[in-house]
């Protein structure tokens, strides 16, 4: 790369708002954004008045595909009341709104606009897993859906791959899940409010209601061997390995940097973006970390002059449990190899000094796509501002935290920096 | 020797005919598989064709219980699951595949390292035929 990434000039994250996460029927793309935005609205501090919005950038994968409806700009724009202002719509599968926030953080820092709506949606809950599947699929190269491969094999078959290399094994990955659940507990907007213990309990209160067999599982590890509860989705990866099928949506207020304090006496800065692109699984020298990802930490790190040591906080793209262990390696927390140990002895939990995936992660807040990037950093703004009530982090002097965002099998990747000054 | 222009679908009209066929740079000698247009060493785009023995090694699957909508179709679900892999060849380039003659239900009986030898699935008749690239373990046995 040729001279130093700058940017013209500071970016500030004013407000955020986002659904809870889930399965919702009645609901629909537009119903999910209005509920996000108005969350949003109420979260500036000092108020905003919709018509200062100068643009929106909006993340959004395949509601081509699961709702047969195209060209979704325009229609959130008119939605809120925005028209005729700018409506941009940006596509890069599961970080499609990791890429809507970077290019409203380039809107306003070239000085052209001064007051962006960056936000995502997606609407994944009215098809069949089958279909869903088959949606999801169409992030991955053509080869791999050739050869069969759906989003939860290519995840498989890399954690074979980092199995081989690193001696690590099934029951290391049952450790990110039972963090994320003990997490997601925390959080009222997670899809898996619960402890993988709470879920274990309700189990064996129905079975003992009905009146047959109650199961005798001794820890949560044994529940997540039991394959009656647990089944193979694509070995390795069971159901508890991967995230759901999720509805929701997610929106966050930009704003020029000199401007933040009309908003709110306590805006977060955008310290360090940074965005990579990443090889088809067949062409990655090795499969157990993600080019894309060192690229875009090393884009953000270098951007913000910080180090992988000063991120205090991070929401990572766990849409599999192997993912997180490879993302906190990619991002320079833990060395390569060294991932699921800093996991099993607890250094990534929410009272741990690395906290990762505090909301609860892909894994149980969900995962509607492309609302998914934005709301990562929905989670950042809550901790950094102390406003995660029951799952704040207990680090002292919490200054930074980082979101990162993956899509497909590592073909973009997105890393952002906020600070609390 | 062949003129068929350096993409996907050339790399699926070979694959139909029971070739594996990748493009090397005729500069640099770097040999790309699937075929690339342009060389991501020297950006040249003088190719040439070259059939790749189908001769490797597993070095990464899954067995898949949900998959898409054609592989359910071949009858495989979540009781027949089907295994799906990446397979480095003695070339030194890597593929992805179907992986045959493993059983998708004993997952830890399959091993990393196996050594693997091409096969090609033909499905469908007349112009809906395809072939899907796959491997298995080699027949003499030498693990």
């Amino acid at each position: 790369m040729r001279g130093r990434r700058k940017l013209g000039r500071g970016v500030a994250m004013v407000g955020a708002g986002m659904t809870k996460f889930g399965i919702f029927r009645d609901k629909d793309s537009k119903s999910l954004f209005a509920e996000a935005f108005q969350e949003m609205l109420s979260t500036v501090d000092k108020g905003l008045d919709p018509n200062d919005i100068d643009a929106l950038y909006l993340g959004n994968f395949t509601n081509d595909f699961f709702v047969r409806q195209g060209h979704w700009g325009p229609i959130i724009s008119d939605l809120l009341g925005l028209t005729p202002r700018p409506a941009t719509r940006t596509e890069g599968a599961c970080a499609s709104s990791g890429l809507a926030f970077r290019e409203g953080v380039f809107a306003i820092a070239s000085g052209f606009y001064d007051v962006v709506l960056v936000g995502g949606v997606e609407n994944m809950s009215k098809r069949s897993t089958e279909e869903v599947t088959e949606g999801l699929a169409m992030a991955a190269s053509p080869y791999e859906i050739k050869a069969g491969f759906t989003f939860p094999g290519v995840f498989g078959a890399i954690a074979t791959a980092y199995f081989a290399k690193y001696g690590a094994t099934r029951e290391h990955l049952m450790n990110v899940t039972i963090k994320s659940h003990n997490n997601a507990r925390l959080n009222p907007k997670a899809q898996f409010n619960v402890s993988i213990r709470d879920i274990m309990n309700q189990r064996i209160e129905k079975a003992k209601m009905r009146g047959g067999s109650v199961p005798t599982w001794r820890d949560e590890k044994e529940f997540l061997r039991d394959p009656k509860v647990n089944p193979v989705v694509a070995w390795p990866m069971h159901l508890y390995d991967c995230c759901p099928i999720s509805d929701g949506a997610a929106c966050v207020l930009l704003v020029a940097e000199e401007i933040a304090r009309d908003f709110t006496d306590d805006p977060l800065y955008v310290v360090g973006i940074g965005q990579g692109s990443g090889k088809a699984l067949h062409a990655k020298e090795d499969l157990t970390y993600f080019e894309a990802t060192r690229y875009a930490a090393q884009e953000a790190y270098e951007l913000s002059g910080l180090r992988a040591e000063d991120i205090q906080i991070a929401e990572v793209h766990d849409s599999f449990s192997i993912a997180e262990i490879i993302h906190i390696e990619d991002l320079g927390f833990f060395k390569p190899g060294e991932g699921y140990k800093a996991v099993e002895e607890g250094l990534t939990r929410l009272d741990g000094p690395k906290p990762v995936n505090t909301s609860g992660g892909l894994k149980c807040k969900g995962h509607p796509v492309g609302a998914t990037g934005v709301a990562q950093l929905v989670e950042i703004w809550k901790q950094l501002r102390r406003e995660a009530g029951e799952r704040q982090v207990p680090i002292r002097d919490l200054r930074i935290g980082a979101a990162q965002s993956l899509g497909g099998a590592g073909g973009t990747c997105t890393l952002t920096i906020l600070e609390r000054r | 020797m062949e003129e068929r222009p350096f993409n996907d679908i050339s790399y699926e009209r070979f694959l139909n005919e029971g070739k594996l066929m990748g493009s090397r740079c005729r500069k640099c000698r770097v040999l790309f598989l699937p075929p690339r247009t342009i060389c991501i060493k020297c950006f040249g785009s003088e190719m040439e064709w070259v059939q790749v023995e189908g001769k490797g090694r597993l070095v990464a699957f899954t067995c898949i219980a949900i998959g898409p909508p054609f592989m359910i179709r071949e009858g495989y679900n979540r009781k027949h699951p089907y295994v799906s892999g990446v397979v480095e060849l003695q070339d030194g380039v890597k593929v992805v595949a179907r992986i045959e003659g493993v059983d998708g239900n004993n997952p830890e009986m399959i091993k990393i390292g196996t050594r693997l030898e091409v096969d090609f699935l033909h499905r469908g008749e007349g112009r809906n035929s395809t072939a899907f690239l796959a491997f298995r373990p080699c027949a003499d046995g030498h693990g």
